[in-house]
């Protein structure tokens, strides 16, 4: 308890003598929780960002330095204790985070707002958040699942597909896809037979496909998780003659479905974020040189949310949360130069000579409605036994 | 025309489905009876039994196949079947002889022995999940399909396809063979007589010379049998995931209980009742009705009785029915 004490005294004593001239920028991820694995490579993605304006030398403001914070992904107290940390005791002046949808809400209604600190997510895609009173305070480098939910209506439209079936996950992500779904399809003339949970983690399917197969449809809307219901579903309607196509939402993008249906998954299709911006091809290489895997699912977004932050505090010349945040909008879109990944030192130059940039980052920045990516997705078709680009959206 | 697709439908998303299930559940039951009517406690590691036996099973499937064993059409888990119940067995009477036989020299009171039946469950949940981890495996091979739905519309020219995959008739026939040799062998054998009449009245057994300890041996070895065949065919027709097979633990209690614990013959019935009722219950019947009525009364709605989300309630609410109004179960078992 001694030795505690005497360490935490003293790293009080060095952060208050180190705090005159630093920038502090929280990075308040779930580091441990049930995105632990993916976790890393996003905070790499911030560290990264915060990296090359350091280097850069041209952020007037101070030197960047970050501290973490740990969500949990699930637990709302754990992720407020943990920003409340940052915030209070650390002097962070801008938060990168959370990351699951329930925690950021609950760090920006209890934390951000009522200390006024600026949050950017680069992962929480709940249409929920799009609605939450922010004061201008909230961010997000990730699309609203409402955005996913129109990409799906266009794609099945445009298909000529007139009523589908709908299974979803039971939990706020496929709750939320299923309905963004089924109002954006409903708005584009479709109709949605039934829309029924599946439980993750059962062996067997068949009484789901059972109903599913009764409402009937055209084709099966899986908005679950590739290793889990989803692909359960899948199989069980494929046995029983039930479906025979199938639309694979974000969560249903992945190799191992294709190993383990093989052949009749063949004309299914999907879309998931992505983009063929120049920008994610030169974060990825980047971010191999540095030593981690910057095709990680968010990692890009969680370099743009830092780099945004920062520059953002450059244009407004300061730090303050309320001065920045009004900056974020500005730069994230046209007009202006382009910004790539790699070029923050360029993009801060620009900003000392009052030259209008327009940060496309690694993920195609574009934030559109309350502050949220518009989403770029890439349309795929299984064939053959691969997945294929359709186009991009 | 219209009554059979209906039918066909009825077949493929109710009957078919549920006959599969209603023989693991049966097979199961067995096993849960046999040993409540002999050792007298219900044997909460049922479940986890059944997960190690399989388990044991997949082993040596994986070992064959990789040998290049195969049993042609049928399952390769069929061969490794007999070394899947071979090392259950033994477990079951390890477990016997460490465990059990104390309590029963103690003539514990049966809830003692539920309680620990109940660490042994944990023991071996923990086992399975060390040695073959806890995710889903595959093990099925051999023919996927006897009729897939796509062939049975071809054949027959219906708007419905009837699915039947290999490893349900596999299940079927297997729990019926299964089922033969036991009745037989309770029935008609020494041994299997001397079980009975040391189920019905332990006193007068042992006055007339049957030799306890043989008694519960056997009983351990058929019940390790008839928790692996369950938990093969289960894994073999769905998937093998330690954590299913201990959610199974409630269907099961809840059909041996239905048909009356300590009745074979009610283990049966039982585990069909449950499994029938919850697909039955759960189904949206809308599809059946839709070609069955005229077309101006066809349903708008999915006609379903409860969302499948309240499949385990459906075992619930015929257990508690079956407690209250009859405790003996449909078949005269012993009371709980």
């Amino acid at each position: 308890m001694k030795k505690l004490l005497l360490a935490t005294t003293a790293t009080a004593l060095m952060a208050g003598a180190a705090s005159a001239e630093d920038v502090k920028l929280g990075i308040l991820l779930g580091f441990t929780g049930p995105l632990e694995s993916t976790v890393p490579d996003m905070a790499k993605g911030a560290e990264f960002a915060v990296k090359e304006v350091n280097d850069s030398g041209k952020f007037t403001l101070g030197t960047v330095t970050t501290v973490n914070g740990d969500t949990t992904c699930v637990d709302a107290a754990a992720a407020t204790a943990a920003a409340e940390r940052l915030v209070t005791s650390d002097g962070v002046k801008a938060i990168v985070g959370g990351d699951c949808s329930g925690v950021t809400g609950a760090v920006l209604q209890n934390v951000a707002r009522p200390n006024g600190i600026g949050m950017i997510s680069p992962s929480a895609t709940s249409p929920a958040l799009s609605t939450a009173e922010d004061d201008g305070l909230f961010f997000r480098t990730a699309p609203s699942d409402a955005r996913q939910g129109e990409i799906m209506a266009d794609i099945l439209s445009e298909k000529g597909i007139k009523s589908v079936a709908v299974t979803y996950t039971n939990n706020d992500y496929g709750k939320g896809l299923a309905d963004s779904f089924g109002a954006a399809f409903a708005a584009k003339g479709g109709s949605v037979t039934i829309s029924t949970p599946h439980e993750d983690g059962k062996a067997d399917y068949s009484a789901e496909v059972a109903s599913l197969a009764a409402a009937g449809g055209e084709m099966l809307i899986v908005a679950g998780y590739v290793d889990q219901g989803g692909k359960g579903v899948i199989q069980a309607s494929l046995d029983s003659g039930a479906f025979s196509s199938f639309y694979l939402v974000d969560g249903m993008y992945g190799d191992s479905l294709i190993e383990a249906i093989g052949e009749p998954l063949n004309g299914s299709f999907g879309a998931v974020p992505g983009t063929d911006s120049p920008g994610a091809a030169a974060y990825e290489e980047a971010a191999k040189a540095a030593g981690f895997d910057g095709s990680n699912a968010f990692s890009k977004e969680s370099y743009d949310a830092a780099a945004l932050i920062l520059l953002s505090m450059a244009a407004a010349n300061s730090t303050n949360s309320k001065d920045w945040s009004a900056k974020v909008m500005d730069l994230a879109n046209a007009p202006g130069e382009p910004i790539l990944p790699g070029e923050l030192g360029k993009a801060l130059e620009l900003i000392a000579a009052g030259t209008d940039i327009d940060y496309v980052g690694a993920s195609a920045v574009e934030l559109v409605g309350a502050g949220e990516s518009a989403g770029a997705y890439r349309e795929y078709e299984i064939k053959e036994g691969k997945i294929e680009t359709v186009k991009f959206r | 025309m219209d009554i059979l697709n209906a039918l066909v439908a009825f077949l493929n998303f109710v009957f078919v489905p549920a006959l599969a299930y209603g023989s693991q559940l049966a097979l199961g039951a067995l096993g849960v009876t046999l040993i409540y009517g002999i050792l007298r406690f219900s044997n909460f590691a049922h479940g986890d039994t059944m997960a190690f036996g399989t388990m044991v099973t997949i082993l040596v499937t994986w070992w064959m196949q990789s040998v290049g064993i195969t049993f042609g059409v049928l399952p390769t888990a069929l061969l490794a079947l007999p070394f899947g119940i071979a090392a259950t067995a033994a477990f079951a009477l390890g477990t016997d002889r460490v465990i059990y036989r104390f309590y029963r020299k103690q003539k514990a009171a049966p809830v003692i022995l539920v309680m620990v039946s109940l660490g042994v469950m944990f023991v071996m949940n923990g086992i399975v999940r060390l040695i073959i981890g806890v995710e889903d495996q595959n093990f099925a091979d051999g023919g996927r399909f006897l009729i897939s739905a796509g062939d049975f519309k071809e054949m027959t020219g219906l708007a419905e396809g009837l699915a039947i995959k290999g490893t349900q008739a596999v299940t079927v026939v297997t729990a019926i063979v299964v089922m033969g040799l036991l009745f037989w062998f309770l029935q008609k054998t020494r041994t299997g007589k001397s079980m009975r009449a040391f189920s019905d009245n332990e006193d007068l057994a042992l006055l007339s010379g049957i030799n306890p300890d043989r008694v519960v041996q056997i009983t351990w070895i058929i019940a390790a049998a008839l928790a692996t065949i369950a938990g093969v065919l289960y894994g073999l027709d769905k998937s093998f995931k330690p954590f299913t097979y201990f959610q199974l633990l409630l269907p099961i209690f809840a059909a041996a209980i239905v048909g009356g614990l300590g009745s074979p013959i009610g283990a049966i019935a039982g585990g069909f009742v449950i499994a029938f009722s919850e697909v039955m219950v759960t189904y949206a019947w809308k599809k059946v009705v839709t070609y069955l009525v005229p077309e101006s009364m066809a349903p708008d709605g999915l006609v379903q009785l409860m969302t499948t989300d309240y499949k385990f309630a459906v075992s619930f609410a015929i257990l508690i029915l079956v407690l209250i109004f009859m405790p003996t179960g449909l078949f005269k078992g012993k009371s709980v």
